[in-house]
C-alpha cells in the first residue's frame, strides 16, 4: 500500500512548523542569545555627519574607562589591511573610516569592553573633530559638474557616477515609437526604504589562537559567501574559517551584504583572543544597513490606438549611496531591472540606467524582492495604468489584451529573458470576480455623487525568481546553484542539509516535505539544518526567492539519488533484478506481485547491514543544482479604496491576491509568504520610506520616523491560488516569497490614483501619505517625492 | 566589571552603585545585584538568561520585549531592572508547563502566526494580557490589543486567527 | 539601547521625594510612567545624576470625580486607567475619546496622565485635553502645594513651569458649568506615532447653548496650542453650522504648524479645520439626539 502523502507530510501538506516548536516557547537561538566564555562586548561610533574629512580621532578618555579593552579606529584597521573591505558589486567600501566620513552613520572607531553599557559609555569618550565638505544627497546634485567628489578613495573616479548601463534593442524601440499612435508616460521616484528586520545585525567572532581557526556566528542569509569573502578580506584558509547562522529574526535581503561590524568583531576577536559580540542597535541597522530602492525612473510606451503595446522604454536614475555595494549577480549593474513588462507582449524595449553616488547609506539590496525586480514591476504597473487611461481603455481589458497568452510559452521576452509557463488570464478573472469589478464602475460613479472616493487598482505581474543559472548569474565570480546533502540513517530517519538559510521561510519544515514526497520518508523524521558552513554542503543562500527554485530543487534530486541507491538494494533484498522493481511512495515492490516489496526503511537498514556485494555501504548523497532557467510565478492583485476628500487619508476595502507560483509544497507556509508580503506593499505605499535633509540627516533613523504598520492597520487579505507548475523544476515548484512585495505597492497606489483619476491626477508617489493625496485631490496635479525630478533625455 | 547584571555570587564591580533586588520571574524569586541603569529587559536577557525576551528597537516601538509585569503587559526595555524590585513578572518562558502549551502558544503554531519568531513572545504575551481581559473578543479588538507590536514577517492577519484559535479554546476549556 | 549611568532613589512618600529632587539642585529627573524618560535614556537624549523613581509611593494612582464633579487625576494614573472608565467617559469625554490615542496599548498600561502633561510634547495627547478643559496641575515641592493652571504650565516645547523641586501630584480639572461633552481627534500614520494634527474639544453645555469652551491643539506648534480663546466664540450661542464653520476658522487661525514631513502648514491647518467641524457637528448632533 502507497502511503497518503499528505498524512507523511509530503507535497500539499499544510504541515504545523517544526521551527514554531522552539520559537513559542522563547527558545529560539538568536545571535544576541548565544553567549560565549569570556566574551567582550563591541559598539560602533558612527559619524553624526554626512560628509567629512576626519581631521582627528582622541580615544585617550575611551581607555580610562574601567572595563575598556579596546578601541580600534580607522588607523588601527589600515595598519593590518582592513580599513577597506570588498563589496558584493566590485566596489570597496570603508570598514572604519580614515580618511573622510561618506555618510551619517558610517563606522568611525569602535570600543570593545566587558559590556554594552560600558562599551557605549566609551564611544561617548572618544572626541573626533570633523572638517565638513559639501553634502550631496540625490544623484541629481551627484552629477551636476563641479559637484564634490565623494569617492576620491578611488582612482579613475572623477566624478559621482558609479556606473552606465544599457539593454535592449534601442533601434527597434525608436521604430516601434516612430510607428505608434499614442505614446504614454510615466516618471516617478521609487523611495528608499529599509527591509528593517525586528532583529538587527550582529555577530559573535570567536578566533582561537591554538587551533588557528575563527568561528563567527553571525546573521548572514549567506554564511557560504561571507566565508568566501572572510577569507579574501582576513587572508585566512577558508579551512580555518567557520561561520554559523543561527535563528535569523528576519532578513529581507538586510543580512546579505557583509557589513563592517562583522569584520571589526572578528579583528576585535583576534587581537584581545576572547570572542568578540557586537550586537547593533535599531539606529545603526537603519542609517548603515543594506536599503531598497531609491531610484528615479522614467518611461513611456509606445500604443496602438486598438490598446496592443507596441514598444516599451525606460530608463533609471539610482541613488547608491557612498560605496556600490548592490547585492545582485555580478553581469548586472542594476539587477534584473530589465525583467520589466515581462508578462506583457511587447516586440521591442529598451532600458538606460545611470547609477550614482552620494552621501548616504550604501546597499542597493534586494529588499524582499528578486534584485530590483521591485522596481521595475512598480514602474511597469504604474505605467500600465496611465497607458490604459491615455487610450481611454478599462485596466483589466488593456492588462488582458496585451498579457502573454497561455499558448505562447515558452516566450522570449524583448529583453531576453525566456518566461516558460502561466495562466495569466484565468489569475485575472479570478480576481475581477472576487474584487467585485464588474460593478465597480456603477458602484464608483454612485459613491462620487455622495462625495466619496472609491478606487481600485489592479497590479499584474511576472518576475524572474530563482536565480540563477550559472551561465548568466554569479556573485563575486562564485556561481548562483545550491545544494543538499541528505544522509539516510540505518532506522530509515534521515537529517538534511542545504546551502540555503531560513529566516522565517520555514526550511525545516518545508524542506522535509520534499524529502517525504520523493522518498515517502514521513516528514517528522527528517532533520533539516543549515547555516554552518562546516556542515552545510557550499550554497548561496537565501534571498531573491531562491531558496525553493533552487537549493529546493537540490533537495528533490538529492532525494532521487538516494532513491537510485535504494532500488538497487531493494533488488538485492527482493532478489529480483532492478529493472523489475516499481516504485509508488516509500516502497518498492515486485512489477509482478505487488504484495512483495520492501519499504524505503528496509533498504536503509539493508545499506548499513545487509548490502549488495561490491555496493559501497551507507545511504548518503548531495546534490549541486544548476537550475536551467529562473522561475516565472505569476501575480494578479486587487486593492479597492476609499479616499476622505478633506484629510486625503484612505482606507482600504478589500485586498484580492491570485497568485500562482506553481506546486505549493506547503500551502500554510505560501499563504504566509504571500501576507506578509501584501503588508510590506501597503507598509511602501502608506508610510515606510527614509529620506534625507539637505545636510544628509537620515528621516527614518528610528521606530519613531520609520513607520511600520501594527495590526491596526494593516488591512486584512483573501488569497486565491492557480497553480501552473514550473516545467523544469523537479516538483514544479516556483519562488512566492517576494511576489507580494513586488506587485503589491502598484496596486495600492493604482487604487488611490483610481479614486482621484477624474481630477486629473496621474500619480502619486510613494508612500502616499495623507498630506500627498490631499495635495493631489486638491490641486488635481501629480505629486512627486523629493526632489524635483529633470530626468534630462 | 561585571557587575551590570551579574547574579549576587559575583563581587560588583568596583565603585559602581548597584542595588539589590528580588524579583519574583515566572514565580520564582530571583534576587540580583543590578546597577539602576540595566534595562529590565537586559537583566531577564543576560542577567536571568531568559533570552525569549527580545529587544528589536531602541524607541519603546516595537515590542519584542514585552512581558507581564503584575499581570499586565510592558515594553520591558523601557522599565529600569531597579523598578522591579518586589514584584511579579511573567515571560514566554513562564507560559508553558512542563507538558503543556499554553492555548497562545497552540494557536500561533496552528494558525501559523510566527515566521521568523523574533516577535512572537511579545505578541503572546500581548496577547495572553488581553484574552486574560476578555475571553472572547472580535478581530477588531485583537489588531488592537496587539498594535503596540510589531511584526515584519507574518501581514499580522495570522497572528490575529492565531489569538481568535487560543480565545476559543481557552473559552471551551473554562466551560 | 543603554542608558549612562545614574543614581537611583525610590522614595516612599513625595516629601521624601522633594527632599531628594532639592538635593539635587535640578540635577535629578522624576520618573513615574517613564515612557518618554526611559527611551530618552537609552537615546542618551537625557543623562541626569539622579532618578527619583515615585513608582513606591503609596495612593497617587487614582482618578476621581468629586462630589462637585471636580475630576481629579493622581500623579500615577496610567493612562490605560481612564480607558473603558464609564465614570471617565461621562464627566470627561474629551479624555475618554483621547485615551485610545495616546502611544500604544502596551505603553499605556505604564505611562501615566500627570506625567505626559509635564513632559509637554508639543505633540501630546494629554496637555492638549488639559488645556482645553481649563485643567490646573497640583505641584508640591518644599513649601507645600500650589495650582498651576494649564495656561501657565506649558510654556515652550518639552518645557513647563515646574521648580527643580517641585513634582506634579496631581492633575485637576473643574467641575462643568453645564453638562460637559467633547472629544478628541488625531490625524496619525499609524499607532504610536506623533500626532500630524490633534485637536481636543471640550464644552459645558446649558441645553443646547454652549457655557464654556476650551478647543486645544497638539502637533500643529512648537508648544501644545491653546485656542481657548478662538473657542470663547462659541459661548452663549448653539452649535449652529454657521458657528461651527466660524470657530473652525478661528481655531485653524490660531495653530502655528511649521512645513514638514508630515506636511505642509496649510494641510495642518486645513485638518484643524476638519477636525473641529467634524467634532462640533457630532456634537451637535449628538445633543439633538438627546433632546
Amino acid at each position: 500500500m502507497a502511503l497518503d502523502e499528505i498524512k507523511i507530510g509530503g507535497l500539499g501538506a499544510s504541515r504545523r512548523r517544526v521551527e514554531d516548536n522552539r520559537f513559542i516557547r522563547g527558545k529560539g537561538n538568536y545571535v544576541d542569545d548565544i553567549v560565549l566564555s569570556g566574551m567582550l562586548h563591541m559598539e560602533i561610533l558612527r559619524s553624526p555627519v554626512a560628509h567629512a574629512r576626519i581631521k582627528s580621532i582622541d580615544v585617550s578618555k575611551a581607555y580610562d574607562i574601567p572595563g575598556v579593552r579596546l578601541v580600534l579606529t580607522g588607523e588601527m584597521m589600515a595598519a593590518r589591511n582592513l580599513a577597506w573591505m570588498p563589496t558584493l558589486s566590485y566596489d570597496t567600501q570603508a570598514v572604519l573610516a580614515t580618511d573622510k566620513v561618506r555618510f551619517q552613520g558610517q563606522e568611525v572607531a569602535a570600543v570593545i569592553a566587558d559590556d554594552p553599557y560600558i562599551a557605549k559609555d566609551a564611544c561617548q569618550a572618544i572626541v573626533v573633530e570633523y572638517e565638513q565638505l559639501p553634502v550631496i544627497v540625490n544623484p541629481f546634485q551627484a552629477m551636476e559638474s563641479g559637484s564634490e567628489v565623494i569617492r576620491d578613495d578611488k582612482e579613475n573616479q572623477p566624478g559621482n557616477k558609479v556606473f552606465d548601463w544599457e539593454i535592449g534593442d534601442k533601434a527597434a524601440t525608436d521604430k516601434a515609437f516612430a510607428e505608434a499612435d499614442v505614446i504614454s508616460k510615466m516618471e516617478l521616484h521609487y523611495p528608499r526604504s529599509h527591509p528593517s528586520p525586528m532583529e538587527t545585525c550582529g555577530s559573535i567572532a570567536d578566533f582561537n589562537r591554538a587551533t588557528g581557526k575563527l568561528t563567527v556566528y553571525m546573521t548572514s542569509q549567506a554564511p557560504h559567501i561571507v566565508r568566501a569573502a572572510v577569507a579574501m578580506v582576513a587572508e585566512l584558509p577558508e579551512h580555518m574559517i567557520r561561520i554559523v547562522s543561527p535563528d535569523l529574526g528576519g532578513g529581507f535581503g538586510n543580512k546579505v551584504p557583509i557589513y563592517p561590524g562583522y569584520v571589526i568583531s572578528i579583528l576585535a576577536s583576534i587581537l584581545t583572543e576572547r570572542p568578540v559580540k557586537w550586537i547593533e542597535d535599531k539606529t545603526g541597522n537603519l542609517i548603515s544597513t543594506g536599503f531598497g530602492r531609491d531610484v528615479y525612473l522614467q518611461g513611456e510606451m509606445a500604443l496602438r490606438k486598438d490598446g496592443k503595446m507596441l514598444g516599451m522604454r525606460m530608463r533609471t536614475i539610482s541613488d547608491h549611496g557612498a560605496f556600490y555595494a548592490d547585492a545582485q549577480p555580478s553581469k548586472f549593474k542594476i539587477g534584473l531591472m530589465h525583467s520589466t513588462f515581462a508578462c506583457y507582449d511587447i516586440p521591442a524595449a529598451h532600458l538606460e540606467s545611470v547609477g550614482y553616488y552620494t552621501n548616504k547609506a550604501p546597499g542597493g539590496v534586494a529588499y524582499r524582492c528578486s534584485f530590483r525586480v521591485t522596481e521595475a514591476m512598480f514602474f511597469q504597473e504604474r505605467m500600465v495604468h496611465a497607458a490604459a487611461n491615455d487610450l481611454g481603455m478599462d485596466q483589466a481589458e488593456f492588462r488582458r489584451m496585451n498579457l502573454v497568452k497561455d499558448d505562447m510559452f515558452p516566450y522570449r521576452t524583448a529583453f531576453g529573458f525566456l518566461t516558460d509557463s502561466g495562466q495569466y488570464g484565468k489569475c485575472l478573472d479570478i480576481g475581477m470576480k472576487a474584487i467585485g469589478y464588474d460593478t465597480y464602475k456603477a458602484e464608483q460613479e454612485e459613491a462620487r455623487k455622495r462625495g466619496k472616493l472609491l478606487g481600485i487598482g489592479i497590479s499584474t505581474m511576472t518576475e524572474p525568481l530563482g536565480a540563477g543559472n550559472s551561465r548568466e548569474y554569479d556573485i563575486l565570480g562564485i556561481k548562483m546553484f545550491d545544494s543538499a546533502e541528505l544522509r539516510v540513517h540505518m532506522s530509515g530517519k534521515a537529517i538534511l542539509r542545504t546551502g540555503a538559510m531560513n529566516q522565517g521561510q520555514g526550511h525545516q519544515t518545508t524542506w522535509a516535505q520534499i524529502v517525504a514526497h520523493e522518498l515517502g520518508i514521513p516528514a517528522d523524521d527528517v532533520t533539516v539544518e543549515e547555516g554552518d558552513t562546516d556542515t552545510a554542503p557550499f550554497g548561496m543562500g537565501t534571498y531573491a526567492s531562491r531558496s525553493t527554485p533552487v537549493a529546493g530543487a537540490a533537495v528533490a534530486m538529492v532525494a532521487r539519488k538516494i532513491r537510485a541507491k535504494a532500488r538497487k538494494i531493494a533488488a538485492h533484498l527482493l532478489e529480483v533484478s532492478e529493472e523489475d522493481i516499481e516504485w509508488e511512495l516509500g516502497r518498492f515492490y515486485v512489477r509482478s506481485n505487488k504484495e512483495r516489496g520492501v519499504t524505503i526503511q528496509d533498504c536503509a537498514l539493508a545499506a548499513y547491514s545487509n548490502m549488495p556485494d561490491g555496493m559501497e555501504p551507507g545511504l548518503e548523497n548531495n546534490a549541486y543544482y544548476d537550475p536551467p532557467n529562473l522561475t516565472w510565478p505569476f501575480a494578479a492583485y486587487f486593492v479597492k479604496v476609499e479616499v476622505d476628500a478633506e484629510t486625503g487619508v484612505w482606507d482600504v476595502l478589500k485586498v484580492v491576491a491570485v497568485d500562482d507560483c506553481g506546486v505549493r509544497i506547503n500551502p500554510m507556509v505560501v499563504e504566509g509568504q504571500i501576507m506578509g508580503g501584501l503588508t510590506e506593499a501597503y507598509a511602501m505605499a502608506s508610510m515606510q520610506y527614509q529620506t534625507y535633509d539637505d545636510e544628509g540627516n537620515c528621516i527614518g533613523s528610528n521606530y519613531m520616523d520609520y513607520l511600520l504598520p501594527t495590526a491596526w492597520e494593516t488591512p486584512g487579505f483573501e488569497l486565491h491560488e492557480v497553480v501552473t507548475p514550473c516545467p523544469h523544476h523537479p516538483i514544479g515548484a516556483k519562488g512566492v516569497g517576494e511576489c507580494a512585495t513586488v506587485a503589491g505597492p502598484a496596486a495600492f497606489v493604482n487604487a488611490v490614483v483610481d479614486a482621484l483619476g477624474h481630477l486629473g491626477v496621474r500619480n502619486i508617489d510613494m508612500p502616499m501619505m495623507p498630506n500627498r493625496v490631499y495635495e493631489a485631490l486638491t490641486t488635481g496635479k501629480d505629486i512627486s517625492g523629493m526632489p524635483p525630478v529633470k530626468m534630462g533625455d | 566589571m561585571t557587575s551590570l547584571y551579574d547574579e549576587v555570587q559575583a563581587a560588583p564591580g568596583e565603585g559602581v552603585p548597584t542595588r539589590r533586588v528580588t524579583i519574583k520571574v515566572n514565580g520564582e524569586d530571583r534576587t540580583v545585584d543590578v546597577e539602576p541603569r540595566l534595562l529590565l529587559a537586559h537583566l531577564l536577557r543576560q542577567g536571568l538568561k531568559l533570552t525569549g525576551t527580545h529587544t528589536g528597537c531602541d524607541t519603546t516601538n516595537c515590542g519584542a520585549c514585552t512581558i507581564l509585569f503584575e499581570g499586565r503587559p510592558i515594553k520591558s526595555c523601557t522599565m529600569l531592572a531597579v523598578q522591579a524590585d518586589g514584584h511579579s513578572i511573567e515571560t514566554v518562558e513562564g507560559l508553558a508547563s512542563a507538558s503543556e502549551l499554553h492555548p497562545i502558544q497552540e494557536g500561533f503554531k496552528e494558525e501559523h502566526g510566527l515566521h521568523c519568531g523574533f516577535c512572537t513572545p511579545g505578541m503572546m504575551l500581548a496577547a495572553k494580557a488581553l484574552l486574560d481581559k476578555n475571553d472572547n473578543p472580535t478581530e477588531d479588538e485583537v489588531r488592537w490589543a496587539l498594535s503596540g507590536n510589531l511584526c515584519r514577517c507574518t501581514g499580522y492577519q495570522n497572528i490575529v486567527k492565531s489569538v481568535l484559535w487560543a480565545a476559543e479554546k481557552m473559552r471551551a476549556e473554562s466551560k | 539601547m543603554y542608558p549612562s549611568r545614574f543614581g537611583y532613589e525610590s522614595p516612599k512618600t513625595v516629601e521624601e521625594a522633594v527632599a531628594i529632587l532639592d538635593a539635587h539642585g535640578g540635577e535629578a529627573k522624576v520618573l513615574a510612567g517613564g515612557q518618554s524618560l526611559v527611551p530618552m535614556l537609552k537615546l542618551r537624549f537625557a543623562a541626569p545624576e539622579m532618578l527619583v523613581d515615585i513608582n513606591s509611593i503609596e495612593g497617587l494612582r487614582y482618578h476621581r470625580v468629586d462630589a462637585d464633579g471636580t475630576i481629579r487625576i493622581g500623579a500615577l494614573c496610567r493612562h490605560e486607567d481612564l480607558e473603558e472608565d464609564d465614570a471617565v467617559a461621562k464627566a470627561v469625554p474629551t479624555i475618554a475619546a483621547a485615551a485610545p490615542l495616546v502611544a500604544d496599548p502596551i505603553v499605556r498600561t505604564r505611562g501615566t496622565f500627570v506625567g505626559s502633561v509635564c513632559h509637554a510634547d508639543p505633540q501630546g495627547d494629554w496637555a492638549a485635553a488639559m488645556t482645553a478643559l481649563g485643567g490646573h496641575i497640583v505641584a508640591q515641592g518644599p513649601k507645600g502645594k500650589r495650582d498651576i493652571p494649564m495656561k501657565d504650565f506649558v510654556i515652550g516645547p518639552f518645557q513647563n513651569t515646574l521648580a527643580f523641586n517641585e513634582i506634579a501630584v496631581e492633575a485637576v480639572i473643574p467641575a462643568p458649568k453645564g453638562v460637559r461633552v467633547g472629544n478628541y481627534l488625531k490625524l496619525e500614520r499609524r499607532v504610536g506615532d506623533f500626532a500630524t494634527a490633534s485637536v481636543a474639544v471640550a464644552l459645558d453645555m446649558v441645553g443646547d447653548t454652549v457655557a464654556n469652551a476650551g478647543i486645544a491643539l497638539a502637533g500643529v506648534g512648537g508648544r501644545t496650542i491653546n485656542a481657548n480663546d478662538a473657542a470663547s466664540g462659541l459661548i452663549g450661542k448653539k452649535l449652529t453650522a454657521e458657528n461651527i464653520s466660524s470657530v473652525a476658522a478661528a481655531v485653524a487661525a490660531a495653530a502655528e504648524p511649521r512645513t514638514d514631513h508630515r506636511g505642509s502648514a496649510d494641510y495642518k491647518r486645513q485638518i484643524v479645520k476638519t477636525f473641529v467641524e467634524r467634532i462640533l457637528t457630532g456634537l451637535a448632533n449628538s445633543s439633538q439626539k438627546a433632546a
